[in-house]
């Protein structure tokens, strides 16, 4: 039983994972940039529902809410203010630079706002645990919410994606942006509304995280901000299904390792792996080689 | 009044001077060539008026309105449209969602469908493809592809960058008949080609480029019969 405990608290982080990781993933395919500041919005996400919750008395799910549109605004705000202006610059470094810039500015704000004490987030799930198997396979609230929070977040972003006008665009400024233009879509229009949806998530994903693993600080996004990239270039970065998959197996990676290998060498092991991959599969699990006509 | 007019048109392409004192003017129904050797500045003009790059000096007039200042994406829905060097389909999109594409900037949302109709029309082959990824298209049916997809906004001006390329001589033959009636329906036409001989057989006139500079230009009838052209640019 103890195995199964693993394996579905493994697929609930990973699912945590897999959230943040889309919002690496579709930024990268679309803005063709890493944005390594998209841990620190998890951060304030969590933030603003514990400050929401606790001082202002606000209903979890209200907060929820709130956080998300905190973090939407931010992530607009992000690509406007530090990340547009360097698009189209000599290199692409800079822009890879500017994004830990903002990594450091968003903790350290977070440091003054909110002081380094480690908070002890409230889970905002109410749902009872499963019990199965006669008590022996506990399966707790925050573990359902989240693989089931995962799942709408998969079919909602896949439906967007292949049935809607700007989610068409979306894969069309993915593929050739002077095309895109060509066709008169709004590539940076296109670019802002991929950093809104990536941070929304980003916010569900804090909260589900506190929820589960109850402690934060303003570092608390930076460790799962980079598993979460790890997860993304790992199922092959650009592609949705593979941030999904790639941050599920992750997590499972993570919790079997830290169940029978070794707990301190958990985080080594989740790097390793993905060495091993990158290695046998540059392009990640499900990373494309294009194959075009000429 | 021309439909497009462009008059001293500088660009740069950081150092190097690409496009010198450019001026050149597209009347309504008309096909335009624009010819010349690899590297004169042909597709540097075409992405100026499109957009895509910017000018450092010279204006742009389309019907009448300064574009050198509009985005690129919006001069889509002022009724320009592009088939861009090496035709750039989406190769991971099926040709249904090419086509879409096409019709971003489109409103009239009831049209679409005769729209549809009517490249279909035109390109039959592309029905037959329509759920497959453009990518697995030959060369052939992605230039196609690339022309229905810019016939999908319904544009007035159509911009067509090197149509031939890397094509078989059927295949051009082809492409240049569907250039034509595409300009027949309605449709005015500028055409940059290095295939210097079916554009001037397509254009109603032409203009010759040179490192950059317009060195000729005139009747295409006329400049295909002009001994300096023949030599340079026809083979002869």
């Amino acid at each position: 039983m103890s195995f199964l405990n693993y394996l579905i608290g493994g697929i609930s982080l990973g699912s945590v994972y897999a959230i943040i990781a889309l919002g690496y993933t579709m930024v990268y395919g679309i803005a063709k940039m890493l944005n390594f500041a998209h841990g620190d919005v998890i951060m304030i996400g969590a933030f603003t529902v514990f400050i929401a919750t606790t001082q202002a008395g606000i209903h979890p799910l209200a907060a929820i809410l709130l956080a998300m549109v905190i973090c939407t605004v931010m992530g607009i705000l992000i690509e406007r203010i530090a990340y547009r202006p360097l698009r189209g610059a000599a290199s692409p470094l800079a822009v890879l630079i500017t994004a830990i810039g903002v990594s450091y500015l968003l903790q350290n704000l977070a440091l003054l706002w909110f002081g380094s004490n480690a908070k002890s987030f409230k889970s905002v799930v109410t749902i009872p645990p499963l019990r199965l198997a006669g008590g022996a396979l506990i399966i707790s609230g925050e573990t359902i919410v989240t693989i089931i929070a995962c799942i709408v977040i998969m079919i909602g972003l896949t439906t967007f994606i292949n049935k809607t006008k700007p989610g068409q665009a979306m894969l069309a400024v993915s593929e050739d942006q002077g095309a895109a233009r060509l066709m008169g879509i709004n590539v940076n229009g296109i670019i802002a509304l991929t950093f809104a949806i990536g941070s929304a998530l980003a916010a569900i994903a804090g909260v589900l995280l506190c929820s589960s693993y109850p402690s934060l600080d303003p570092y608390t996004g930076s460790m799962p901000g980079i598993k979460a990239f790890v997860a993304a270039v790992f199922g092959g970065i650009g592609s949705i299904p593979g941030a999904m998959i790639g941050g599920i197996l992750l997590g499972v990676i993570e919790i079997f390792g830290r169940a029978y290998i070794s707990a301190q060498m958990a985080d080594a092991i989740v790097f390793a792996v993905l060495i091993v991959v990158l290695l046998v599969r540059p392009t990640g699990l499900l990373g494309k080689k294009i194959q075009e006509k000429v | 009044m021309a439909m497009l007019e462009v008059k001293n048109l500088h660009v740069y392409y950081g150092m190097i001077h690409a496009i010198k004192d450019v001026s050149f003017e597209v009347n309504e129904g008309e096909i335009i060539a624009l010819i010349g050797a690899n590297g004169a500045g042909k597709t540097t003009i075409l992405h100026t008026i499109s957009g895509l790059i910017g000018a450092r000096s010279g204006s742009i007039m389309f019907e009448g309105k300064e574009t050198t200042k509009i985005p690129a994406h919006e001069l889509v829905s002022m009724g320009m449209a592009q088939v861009p060097e090496g035709r750039r389909v989406f190769a991971q999109m099926s040709v249904y969602q090419n086509l879409r594409m096409g019709a971003y900037t489109r409103k009239d949302k009831s049209e679409l469908d005769s729209t549809l109709e009517m490249v279909f029309k035109r390109f039959p082959r592309l029905k037959e493809r329509l759920g497959q990824p453009a990518g697995t298209l030959s060369g052939g049916e992605q230039q196609m592809l690339a022309m229905g997809r810019a016939l999908m906004s319904h544009p007035k001006i159509i911009l067509m960058d090197e149509p031939s390329m890397g094509l078989s001589p059927i295949l051009v033959n082809e492409i240049f008949d569907i250039i034509k009636s595409v300009n027949e329906a309605g449709t005015t036409v500028l055409l940059v080609e290095q295939n210097a001989r079916k554009a001037l057989m397509v254009a109603d006139r032409a203009y010759v480029l040179e490192t950059g500079r317009i060195v000729n230009s005139g009747d295409a009838k006329e400049l295909m019969n002009d001994d300096s052209i023949r030599k340079a640019y026809l083979g002869e």
